[in-house]
Parts: C-alpha cells; sequence; structure tokens
C-alpha cells in the first residue's frame, strides 16, 4: 500500500546511513525546506485554478479553457505575467516597510505550515504546543496587512488596513475558543495526538452538538479571519478598490495573492484535522468490510480530500453571499459569535468531565 | 517640467481635525462610469458627499440644435444608454405631437413592447451591478442570462443591441421581424422561470436584507423636493409614473400596476425595479398577440419643420422621468433645446440619503439609485 511515511523513513534511514548525525539532518533540513516552497508553489496554482474554475460553474460559465487542457495552466501563464510585471513603489510611500509587507504576509502563511499532520506519521513539526503555536502565528499576518496599509500611502489602502486589524483581532477569539473545544475533548495540544485520538471516530461526530456548533463557528470565523467573502472587507473592491494591496503590483501583489490562498488551505487543514479527523479514514461502527475497503485508501488522500472539502465550501461562500458592513460584522463577532463560543466551551467541558461523549 | 503632483490638488490639508477626503472616482468600481465623488469620511462614518460632474459632458443639448427633428432623436440614446429606446420615444412623441402625425398602432404596439422590454434588460443590468456593488458576483451572470436575451430581439428587431435608434417620428424604420413575437414569447416563459432564482440569490438572503433594510432612507417629502422621480421616487411612496398619470401610445389599453413602496430605503427601491420587471412582462403579455396589422410608419412630409413655439412631453425610462423641452422658431431644427433627465435629480439626492452613514451604505445607496453618468452629464 502506497504510505509517505515509507519513503520518508526510507530517505532518512538512507541519510543517516551515509552521513553523519549533525550533516543529515541539515540535509534533511534542506529537502524539508525545498518540498514546502514547492508544495506553496503547487498550491497556489491549483488553488487558484480551482476558485475560478468553481466561480464559473456557480455563475453559468465556463472559466479558463485556453492555456492547456482545460485550462490548467492558466495560473502558471498569470503567473508568468505578474513575474515580469514591473513592481512599482508609489512616490511617498515608505520604501521598506511596503516592501517588508508581502514578504511577512508571506512568512506566516508558511510558519503555519510546520506543524500540520499531511499523512499518517508525515508531519514537518509535532510541537507539543501545536495548536497554540496555530493560534498564535496565524495572528501574525494582521501585522503584515496593517503594514501594507499604512506604507502604501494611500486612504483605501489605510481603510482597508484598518478594517481588517479590527476584523482578524475580532475573529481570532471565536476560531481559538473553536479550537479550544477540540482542545479540551481531547486533553492535548499537540497535533499528532489530536489526530490519534479520532482512531474511532471524526471529533464531529464524535463530540455532540458542541462540536458541531465548534466547527460552524470554526468555519465562520476562519472565512474572516482570511478575509475572504462574504468578510473581504478589508478589499472590497466596490468599496475601497482593492483595499489593503491598492497599490501593490507585479510579483508584490501576487505574494498577497498567494498568501491568502495558502491561509485557506491551511485554516482548511486545520479544521480538517481537527474536526473530520485529520487523515484517519472514516470508520462506521462495526462494519468491518466497509472500514477495511476505507483503510485502503492513503491516508494522504484522505487528508487532502477533506481539506478540499472545506475549501470548497469556503470558496462557495464567496461566490453566493453579498458582503457584509464593516458594523455589521464587528456586531456579528461580538455580539453573536463570541457568547455563543464562551457558552459552548462551558458545555464542552462538562460533556468532557462527565465523558458524555463517545 | 512639471512635477506632476503638483498639478493635482491636494485635498488632503482641506479636512478638519480627523476627517478624511477621499476622492471617490471618476476611476472607482461601485460610480459605474466617470462620476467622481468627494467624500469626507470620519472613519468609516460619511460627513459630505459632493458629487462633481462634467467627465462626460458632450453637449449634446447644443449638439442637437444644429440636427434636424430626424437627426437629434438618435443622440439621446447616448444619453442613457440603458433606456436609448425609451429616450427615442420621448424625442418622436414631441415631434409628433408638435406637428400632430398620425403613429399607426402597429408601430404603438411594438414601440410599448420594445419599451418594456428596454425597461426590463435596464433594470436586470441594474440588479447585477447591484449586487456586485453588495460584494455578491453571481447574480450578476445570472441577470445577464435574461438580459442577452433581450439584446437578442433587439439585434434582430433593428440589428442594434443597445442603442437602437428603431424609431423615427411617424413610427418605427423598419417592421418587426417576423420572428418577433416567437422570440418575446420565448423571453417571458424563461424570465418567468428563472425570476425565482433571484428572489433566492438575492432578496431573500439575509446579508443583502441587513445591508439594504432602513439604509439610505428618502421620505416621500424629500423625494419630491428633490424632485426625484421613477423608482426612487415610488419607493418612497411618491405616485410619479409617466405611462399612468401621462399615458403615451398604447399605455392606456394596457392593464399593469404602479408598483409603489412606502419605505423609502434602498431594500423598497430594490422591491420596486423587481417589481416592475414582473408588471413589464405583464404589458408584454397584452399587447405581443394583438399586435395590429398595417403600416409600421405613418405618413410624414420629407423635411420636418416643428411650428413656432415651445414644446415638452416626457417618457418614463427605466430611471424615470425623462422630458425634452424643445422651443422652435419654425426652422428645420430646433432653436434650443433642454432634457430633463431623471439621474440628474436622483443624484442630488444623494447627500441627503447617505450623509451619516457607513461607507457599505454608500455603495448600497448608490446602487439603487441606478445611476447612469453619461445622463447625468449629457
Amino acid at each position: 500500500m502506497f504510505s509517505l511515511e515509507g519513503i520518508t523513513s526510507t530517505i532518512q534511514d538512507w541519510l543517516f546511513f551515509k552521513f553523519n548525525p549533525t550533516l543529515a539532518l541539515a540535509i534533511e533540513c534542506v529537502i524539508v525546506i525545498l518540498l514546502a516552497i514547492a508544495l506553496f508553489a503547487a498550491l497556489g496554482l491549483i488553488l487558484v485554478l480551482m476558485e475560478r474554475k468553481v466561480a464559473a460553474r456557480i455563475q453559468i460559465r465556463l472559466g479558463p479553457n485556453r492555456v492547456g487542457p482545460g485550462g490548467i495552466f492558466q495560473t502558471a501563464a498569470d503567473t508568468l505575467k505578474l513575474i515580469m510585471k514591473e513592481g512599482l513603489t508609489p512616490d511617498k510611500a515608505d520604501k521598506f516597510l511596503f516592501n517588508l509587507a508581502p514578504f511577512i504576509v508571506m512568512m506566516v502563511a508558511m510558519l503555519l505550515l510546520a506543524p500540520i499532520a499531511f499523512a499518517k506519521n508525515f508531519q514537518i513539526w509535532d510541537i507539543n504546543i501545536g495548536v497554540l503555536y496555530i493560534s498564535a502565528i496565524s495572528s501574525l499576518s494582521v501585522i503584515g496587512i496593517l503594514m501594507a496599509g499604512w506604507a502604501s500611502n494611500n486612504k483605501y489602502s489605510l481603510l482597508g488596513a484598518m478594517r481588517s486589524g479590527a476584523q482578524i483581532v475580532s475573529y481570532e477569539l471565536s476560531a481559538g475558543f473553536a479550537v479550544l473545544t477540540i482542545v479540551v475533548l481531547t486533553g492535548s495540544l499537540q497535533i499528532s495526538e489530536i489526530v490519534a485520538a479520532q482512531q474511532n471516530g471524526w471529533w464531529i461526530f464524535k463530540g455532540h452538538i458542541p462540536a458541531i456548533i465548534a466547527f460552524v463557528l470554526y468555519i465562520i470565523a476562519v472565512t474572516a479571519e482570511t478575509n475572504r467573502a462574504p468578510f473581504d472587507l478589508a478589499e472590497a473592491e466596490s468599496e475601497l478598490t482593492a483595499g489593503f494591496h491598492t497599490e501593490y503590483s507585479g510579483m508584490k501583489f501576487a505574494l498577497f495573492f498567494l498568501a491568502e490562498y495558502i491561509n485557506i488551505f491551511i485554516v482548511c487543514a486545520i479544521g480538517a484535522t481537527l474536526f473530520l479527523g485529520g487523515w484517519m479514514p472514516l470508520h462506521i461502527g462495526n462494519w468491518q468490510g466497509f472500514n477495511h475497503i476505507m483503510d485502503f485508501i492513503p491516508s494522504s488522500i484522505w487528508f487532502m480530500g477533506k481539506t478540499f472539502f472545506l475549501i470548497f465550501l469556503i470558496m462557495w461562500f464567496r461566490w453566493t453571499f453579498p458582503r457584509l458592513r464593516v458594523d455589521q460584522l464587528l456586531n456579528l463577532e461580538w455580539k453573536y459569535l463570541l457568547p455563543i463560543s464562551l457558552f459552548n466551551l462551558l458545555l464542552v467541558a462538562v460533556i468532557a468531565i462527565l465523558g458524555w461523549h463517545f | 517640467m512639471y512635477n506632476q503632483t503638483e498639478v493635482i490638488k491636494d485635498t488632503s490639508e482641506l479636512g478638519a481635525e480627523g476627517e478624511l477626503i477621499i476622492n471617490m472616482g471618476p476611476q472607482h468600481p461601485a460610480t459605474h462610469g466617470v462620476l467622481h465623488l468627494v467624500v469626507t469620511l470620519n472613519g468609516e462614518t460619511i460627513k459630505k458627499i459632493e458629487p462633481h460632474l462634467g467627465y462626460i459632458h458632450r453637449s449634446i443639448e447644443k449638439m442637437c440644435e444644429s440636427l434636424t427633428y430626424r437627426q437629434f432623436i438618435y443622440v439621446t440614446s447616448r444619453m442613457d444608454y440603458l433606456s436609448s429606446h425609451i429616450n427615442n420615444l420621448g424625442c418622436a412623441l414631441l415631434v409628433e405631437k408638435g406637428m400632430q402625425i398620425e403613429v399607426p398602432e402597429r408601430a404603438k404596439y411594438v414601440r410599448v413592447i420594445l419599451s418594456e422590454l428596454t425597461r426590463i434588460a435596464s433594470h436586470e443590468l441594474w440588479l447585477g451591478a447591484m449586487a456586485m456593488d453588495l460584494g455578491a458576483f453571481t447574480p450578476f451572470f445570472y441577470a445577464f442570462r435574461e438580459r442577452e436575451m433581450i439584446t437578442d430581439i433587439m439585434e434582430e428587431t433593428c440589428g442594434a443591441r443597445l442603442t437602437m435608434n428603431y424609431i423615427v417620428p411617424g413610427g418605427l424604420m423598419y417592421d418587426i421581424h417576423p420572428d418577433f413575437q416567437k422570440k418575446v414569447k420565448a423571453f417571458i416563459t424563461q424570465f418567468k422561470a428563472k425570476v425565482t432564482e433571484y428572489e433566492d440569490l438575492v432578496t431573500n438572503n439575509i446579508i443583502f436584507q441587513s445591508r439594504t433594510k432602513g439604509v439610505g432612507v428618502l421620505t416621500a417629502e424629500d423625494a419630491i423636493s428633490f424632485g426625484c422621480t421613477g423608482p426612487v421616487a415610488r419607493a418612497s411612496g411618491v405616485s410619479c409614473d409617466i405611462r399612468k398619470l401621462y399615458p403615451y401610445d398604447v399605455y392606456d389599453k394596457v392593464e399593469f400596476d404602479e408598483v409603489i413602496e412606502t419605505a423609502g430605503d434602498s431594500f423598497a427601491r430594490y422591491m420596486v425595479r423587481v417589481k416592475e420587471m414582473n408588471q413589464s412582462i405583464r404589458i408584454i403579455e397584452q399587447l405581443i398577440d394583438t399586435i395590429p396589422e398595417g403600416d409600421f410608419v405613418g405618413k410624414t412630409k420629407n423635411v420636418l419643420k416643428l411650428p413656432k413655439g415651445e414644446f415638452y412631453t416626457r417618457v418614463e425610462t427605466a430611471r424615470g422621468e425623462f422630458g425634452i423641452y424643445v422651443v422652435s422658431e419654425g426652422g428645420t431644427t430646433p432653436h434650443r433645446i433642454k432634457f430633463r433627465s431623471p439621474g440628474f435629480s436622483n443624484l442630488s439626492a444623494l447627500n441627503h440619503m447617505a450623509a451619516g452613514s457607513k461607507i457599505g451604505d454608500l455603495m448600497a445607496t448608490m446602487g439603487t439609485l441606478d445611476l447612469v453618468i453619461p445622463d447625468i452629464d449629457r
């Protein structure tokens, strides 16, 4: 049976056999970095194409269909165009911060990739505070957005950045509480243990109603955190032209664009890990035959399938809903989602203590 | 060499403490044209909106003074380009009224059917554009699917899809296409089946309702004092449908309701337009099967000369009352001409409606005003 674990352990054994441990570790680091960058590029290309195809399907049109069969090379061609474009810097912009901002947003997205379990025993960094690490790092991206908005010396950018700041800081709370729900159920912050706890059933099935509420809250909150419609106020193009990245062009714009899609992938991957069992296959009670067939599907396919399902959900939102107004957005968080999250956390704590979950 | 940043007036110094002045337009995704709004903001709250016009002024009124009464009709297609047929109709009605030209019944029927199709096409485009202003992209494509059928009918009937130029004083330029009735009926069937999609996608959407209800309220008194007409005034409870009040062509023969809402907010304006589309369908259904046979154009002199005097006609375009005022000295061209465009008056209410609300509300208000900038500037 195909498994990524086998490949990685073979490579590791070979490296440690050939070189001394320090050098072998260094080579492993380089391989991981290269793989991460390759994954980034591939994800960017796939997700942008997927978004355009999903949008086209919803909007009764065909979408990209000229470059390559079915338009699969469209995003590659677009990226090539963006690379060759001139990266303009406005006259009165703060040049250092202006050029730094896209890299901060990108760096945050890259750092978030570390603790994600892509398949069985296929994880870059199984840190024991994995969930906390994710919450901590993901809130850093607002710095990059604020920096971009401020440094552009553009009023639209500034308004967009301010909106984004208020939005991300607010919705961080709900996302955090939704994640905590699962932490309370599992009793661990480590990603591998959270996945292992879902061996006999995913949390969304095992965790009763609180887990379902937490899942819904998580999806809403991360949609807002990644600045996606209907919460895309930071770049609301009908109001603020393009929000915080109005002044960016060429590759610097592409970095913002790419970071947005990587962020979507990461929040969906975390959502899949916490609520949908990560790479765990779907098992139904005592159906031995069914469970064996499910086991036969590689764990990486399970993980990617769940993640892309959530990504599709978030794309579906974008092409269906109108945008909220800024005060409605904050009302939704502080008046509805936050109290529900707090109550939900209390409920799940009671359930966990009394052992009512399966 | 001059420094370009010095030429453009720096408005950032003009605002008082805590105020932010933004030039929204002439290039902006939500102004749908070259409208320039100088918006004074306090954070996200709008303090004042000052529309600056003139970016697409083509002096159409002056131009019309050197065109004959046959020619000047077609310049008006370039004003409110979404109601071009209705603009043409208004001008033709003026000439016919001034010279007592008899219009054949067939031409009257076709004119009204095409007017209502134009109105539906205009409202379809407005629906898509307005949903886009509020951040929903998908309704645009759904609305354009039906609008495409109308433009196809137009193209088949008179060769043009947007600026039709189908009307001459006394009737129509050509007879209708043999397939005209079949195509229009196909459109009606399609529209009736699909209009529920808009209701599901837009009207019943909770976010859309919360974005538009209670936003950009215009009371009936204000609507009258600002001179608002069309769906904007009707959403505030003002009865102002020219088709009902001063019927022209065959509007007095058909049954339809003047859609009136009383809330005066953006949602009411939205509902008025959506219901108006259904009323337009109703009008077309009554006329399409009974188009009389006969001439499509009445007998006119080769050179049209309006008698000395002043003439005024009005028609109901998709945006409101479109008035044409002509002073004639008895020659072949108008001595003076003035168009009363609905968009200009509706725009004047914008500051009153949007001041004190958020930037997002400005988009909802401006979207439901349904501004066409060449109509405002002329």
